[in-house]
């Protein structure tokens, strides 16, 4: 009888002491991004960019386990995305939420993050207006401003005085087309003519018709990357319109790894702003690439890097509130974060949390026997002009 | 509904199939009151039950006319939209009463379906549904080039909704949410049960049967069709107002091909012609997807096909229709 | 001005030819057994897919892959139609949509699991690329290889349904399908060997369309619509007027953007609601 329960006493306490240490409460982020449609590839970018920095730095951030929820909205569905917010926030009980690589569904979610009052971390979204939603929101990808208006700056500080614009017909091709003939018009050169073309246009021969017909000295386009950077480029081909001597002008998405694959030589000189490629030469950078290959072989991309950057800032605020997951502690903590990123130095704007990075300009040239963005110019500290202007 | 026997037997065995088709079954009541279930098992789960109820609602409106008068649109997402942005659009511009904003929003949608019903009418077939997909494809170019009114791709911003009744907001947690859409589905299920248990509906079935022969006994096709097509995009509206209002947001996306066509999966994955085929494939459909894509958020409409194609194998005529195929009715369903 | 005029005409041409190699063999099954097949497209990405993997993994060249993007698509057709279609010729129309639009959602998911989401590149020979000058006017090479080939298909297809006997067998089918049983016609077999045909060349379409339109695991979804309104634009059964309706509404697509660029997409639409208002069964079609 004694040694029975002397026998159920060690048993039970090898039971106690096998339990773990009752978990400190994990710390869950609500990660909702386009995994499925046509903005897959954006999302799978910016989840791989997250999975890698979780790699690399664990998941565990002082002291407190981190368990990320994925939701995925399809595509740009904002009463899904605010939906999702919302289940993530009442249901899944998340601490802070983060993704979101298209407008409108961050536009839909900031509303749940100021009424509940958690931390938000935009990972690619880039409509200037954004940020402005929800007191608790930070930027760590960029704004369509922030990467037009240098390019419209650049032009006339060049040479460039008119200029013939394409911009795809919605409300990002609206924002670039604003900012880059707002700051082009602003230095004193002229818009000559200038088209939107619907959304899901496949074949843009028609359009670069027209821009021929002007004889522009430069044209200034925007594309929403996909299939349409490749079959633009190809259109300006066809029309016989060389970027090396006709300025062809836009922002990164002309020019990305899949596009300079599809155009082939047909894409040099075209003339791009960007504030990330993988072609980057800093050291921070090819420590990146080469752990990106690593995991998912295949190259890293601007939406890859937002959600890495998004990821280092969540670690970096949780590590300076001490874990404190409160919605106020964090986007204080945010507030004037500044790092260096495989992009370049970036850092948060303490008055709009909104990213502030290096704008580079490339051209497109061959290096060895790859088509490459080789970057010839750049702007440091470039804030979002627009929330810029108006603070002033 | 009055239960005088008449005494012309001629009159009295349509008379009495339609009293007998109105009257509620258990399982209709059981159901109704399942819906409450929601409040008390999932709490946090109402903001979907409250998108699922306006599925629901829009997935009943087009089964008015697809089921019952033989329509077959692609376009339906139209008036669902269009009600939406009207909705929307009221409370930005600082009315934001929720039920005066529906009313409005949805008798606005009507006036559009009423106007599309004259060219509707006139066309059957391939062509018919092709028309609807054009119509509401036009619509929705015509809502993204306006970008300055309806905030384009973007979405429209700054929609503000009052309480309801001064009392009740819509929250995060969607109590209000989906006690409002849930009431709402059921006032317009009370219409369509009304509806279509009555001559007018039996005029639609006939026309869907054969719409060449339904002048020959007088029935006056075109009208019939308006009048329901009218009555469709009315219930539609109430369908897309409710999701302005109870998100506060409203984007391109609910007139899109896109909401037409997954309206239309849904319908015929509950079973067209049958009433609650659209609540029960909007429930499915939605809970499925929800489930699905929580399980695998890169691939989950993979398995919503599977399920689909599973369905049709298994289950011909939707899901409702291959029940009714293993348990016969007495009644008898038309 | 007129030189301009041209190049849009021919660049919507060009754009309609590949909308009638997609959507030809969907007007003649759907007019021959009015089965509703909305994967029809998908068996187009497939071939889209078949000419990707062997132009970059295998290094094949381009056209070698043709006549097996063809071969590939018109091999699952039967398959799928051994197995999953043929259980649903009696079926309804919805019931025909829903299976097939089942199909497109898992199809989309296998391509997309196995290619990913990005954009396939296509690696054309050099002969396949740029320009040539003709009477002054610059002409895409490609595009007037696409031309060709296309023209070349209709001849084919217009050759074999007037002067075989198969053919007469599909016009029977297509005609009044009850009299051709009646008349000893084999009706279903006539229809899986049209289906093959059809979806075969909806996959070479595919694979022609990565050049102009790109090729990703959307693709089924995204060119539905457009086969769609050429088919019912076109008339149901008729090759010709696939053809009439492709060219049509390639070439107005083309004009509407570069004469009336503000009103972008709207004028497909608009043309397609205007000519289908007029000639409610098509502009070839019957009934």
């Amino acid at each position: 009888m004694h040694k029975a329960l002397v026998g159920l006493a060690a048993l039970a306490a090898a039971i106690v002491g096998a339990w773990p240490a009752s978990a400190q409460q994990t710390i869950k982020i609500g990660l909702i991004l386009p995994y499925s449609g046509q903005f897959a590839d954006p999302g799978t970018q910016a989840d791989n960019g997250i999975k890698l920095y979780m790699q690399q730095h664990g998941d565990t951030v002082a002291g407190r386990k981190i368990e990320v929820i994925r939701k995925d909205t399809g595509g740009i569905a904002p009463d899904v995305a605010k939906r999702l917010a919302q289940e993530l926030v009442v249901r899944d009980k998340v601490d802070l939420l983060a993704g979101f690589s298209l407008t409108p569904n961050a536009l839909a979610a900031a509303d749940v993050s100021a009424q509940a009052k958690k931390f938000m971390v935009v990972m690619n979204a880039a409509a200037s207006v954004v940020t402005t939603k929800s007191p608790y929101m930070a930027r760590v990808s960029f704004t369509l401003p922030q990467l037009n208006e240098p390019l419209g700056t650049w032009a006339h500080k060049n040479g460039v005085r008119k200029v013939y614009s394409m911009v795809a017909d919605f409300a990002a091709g609206h924002d670039a087309e604003a900012a880059f003939h707002g700051a082009f018009k602003a230095a004193g050169g002229e818009i000559i003519g200038a088209v939107r073309y619907p959304v899901a246009n496949p074949d843009f021969s028609a359009f670069v018709q027209r821009a021929k017909d002007m004889n522009p000295e430069a044209i200034f386009i925007f594309v929403p990357g996909g299939a349409q950077s490749p079959a633009i480029a190809k259109a300006l081909a066809d029309r016989g319109i060389d970027p090396r001597k006709t300025k062809v002008m836009a922002q990164l998405e002309l020019t990305d790894e899949q596009a300079l694959r599809n155009m082939g030589d047909t894409a040099l000189g075209i003339i791009t702003s960007a504030h990330y490629d993988y072609n980057h030469g800093s050291a921070r950078n090819k420590e990146f690439v080469t752990a990106f290959n690593a995991a998912f072989k295949r190259n890293p991309d601007f939406f890859a890097v937002g959600g890495y950057d998004g990821m280092h800032l969540i670690y970096e605020t949780l590590k300076k509130t001490n874990a404190n997951s409160d919605g106020d502690a964090l986007i204080g903590a945010a507030k004037g974060m500044a790092w260096e990123s495989p992009r370049g130095p970036i850092s948060i704007d303490a008055a709009t949390r909104d990213i502030v990075q290096t704008i580079y300009m490339r051209r497109v040239e061959k290096v060895g026997d790859r088509l490459v963005n080789v970057e010839f110019d750049k702007m440091e500290n470039v804030k979002d002009p627009v929330k810029a202007r108006a603070a002033n | 509904m009055s239960s005088t026997v008449v005494a012309d037997p001629v009159v009295a065995a349509p008379q009495r199939y339609l009293e007998a088709q109105i009257s509620w079954r258990p399982v209709e009541i059981a159901f109704w009151l399942a819906t409450l279930l929601p409040f008390v098992l999932t709490p946090n789960y109402l903001v979907l039950a409250s998108q699922i109820a306006i599925t629901a609602l829009f997935a009943l409106s087009l089964d008015l006319i697809l089921g019952y008068a033989g329509i077959v649109s692609l376009g339906h997402a139209a008036y669902f939209g269009f009600a939406s942005y009207t909705a929307g659009l009221i409370a930005k511009w600082g009315w934001g009463e929720p039920l005066t904003g529906l009313v409005i929003a949805a008798a606005a949608a009507g006036v559009l379906g009423y106007v599309t019903s004259f060219i509707i009418a006139r066309f059957r077939h391939l062509a018919l549904i092709m028309i609807t997909l054009g119509l509401g494809l036009l619509l929705a170019e015509a809502a993204n080039s306006a970008s300055w009114l309806t905030g384009g791709a973007d979405g429209l911003q700054g929609v503000r909704m009052w309480k309801l009744f001064g009392v009740f907001e819509f929250d995060l947690w969607g109590k209000a949410s989906y006690t409002y859409s849930l009431v709402m589905l059921f006032l317009m299920f009370l219409v369509a049960r009304r509806l279509i248990n009555s001559p007018f509906g039996l005029a639609l079935r006939g026309i869907r049967e054969n719409a060449v022969r339904m002048p020959a006994i007088g029935a006056p096709s075109p009208a019939h069709i308006r009048k329901v097509y009218t009555i469709a995009a009315v219930m539609a509206g109430v369908a897309g107002a409710l999701l302005a209002q109870t998100t506060e947001t409203v984007s391109l996306e609910t007139l899109s091909f896109q909401r037409s066509a997954d309206v239309l999966v849904i319908l015929i994955l509950g079973g067209a012609g049958r009433l609650y085929g659209g609540i029960v494939g909007a429930i499915i459909y939605m809970v499925a997807r929800d489930q699905f894509s929580g399980i695998n958020p890169q691939y989950w409409y993979f398995w919503i096909g599977a399920l689909l194609v599973a369905v049709v194998i298994f289950l011909p005529n939707g899901i409702l229709g291959g029940l009714a195929r293993l348990m016969p009715s007495k009644r008898g369903e038309a | 001005m007129i030189a301009s005029a041209f190049g849009v005409l021919f660049d919507g041409f060009a754009y309609g030819m590949l909308l009638f190699l997609l959507s030809v063999g969907l007007s003649v099954t759907l007019g021959m057994m009015n089965f509703v097949n909305l994967a029809h497209c998908s068996f187009a990405m497939l071939g889209g897919y078949v000419t990707v993997t062997l132009t970059n993994q295998l290094g094949w060249p381009f056209l070698a892959t043709l006549p097996l993007a063809f071969l590939s698509a018109a091999v699952v057709s039967v398959a799928f139609e051994r197995v999953l279609y043929r259980r649903l010729y009696r079926a309804t129309d919805l019931d025909q949509c829903l299976l097939t639009i089942g199909i497109v959602f898992v199809s989309v998911a296998v391509a997309a699991y196995i290619y990913g989401t990005i954009q396939q590149p296509v690696n054309l020979p050099s002969y396949l690329r740029g320009t040539v000058t003709v009477m002054g006017q610059s002409l895409g090479v490609y595009r007037l290889f696409l031309i060709g080939m296309s023209l070349v298909v209709t001849v084919v297809l217009v050759a074999a349904l007037e002067y075989t006997r198969f053919g007469a067998k599909v016009r029977a089918a297509v005609d009044n399908q009850r009299m051709a049983r009646g008349l000893g016609i084999n009706v279903d077999r006539v229809f899986a060997v049209t289906f093959a045909l059809g979806s075969g060349l909806a996959g070479l379409g595919g694979a022609l369309a990565i050049e102009i339109v790109g090729l990703d695991h959307a693709f089924a979804f995204t060119y539905l619509v457009y086969v769609l309104i050429v088919v019912a634009v076109g008339g149901l059964g008729s090759i010709g007027g696939s053809f009439v309706a492709a060219s049509l509404l390639g070439i107005s697509d083309m004009a509407g953007k570069y004469y009336f660029p503000e009103l972008g997409a709207f004028l497909i639409y608009f043309v397609m609601v205007a000519l289908l208002m007029w000639r409610p069964v098509g502009i070839f079609g019957r009934r």
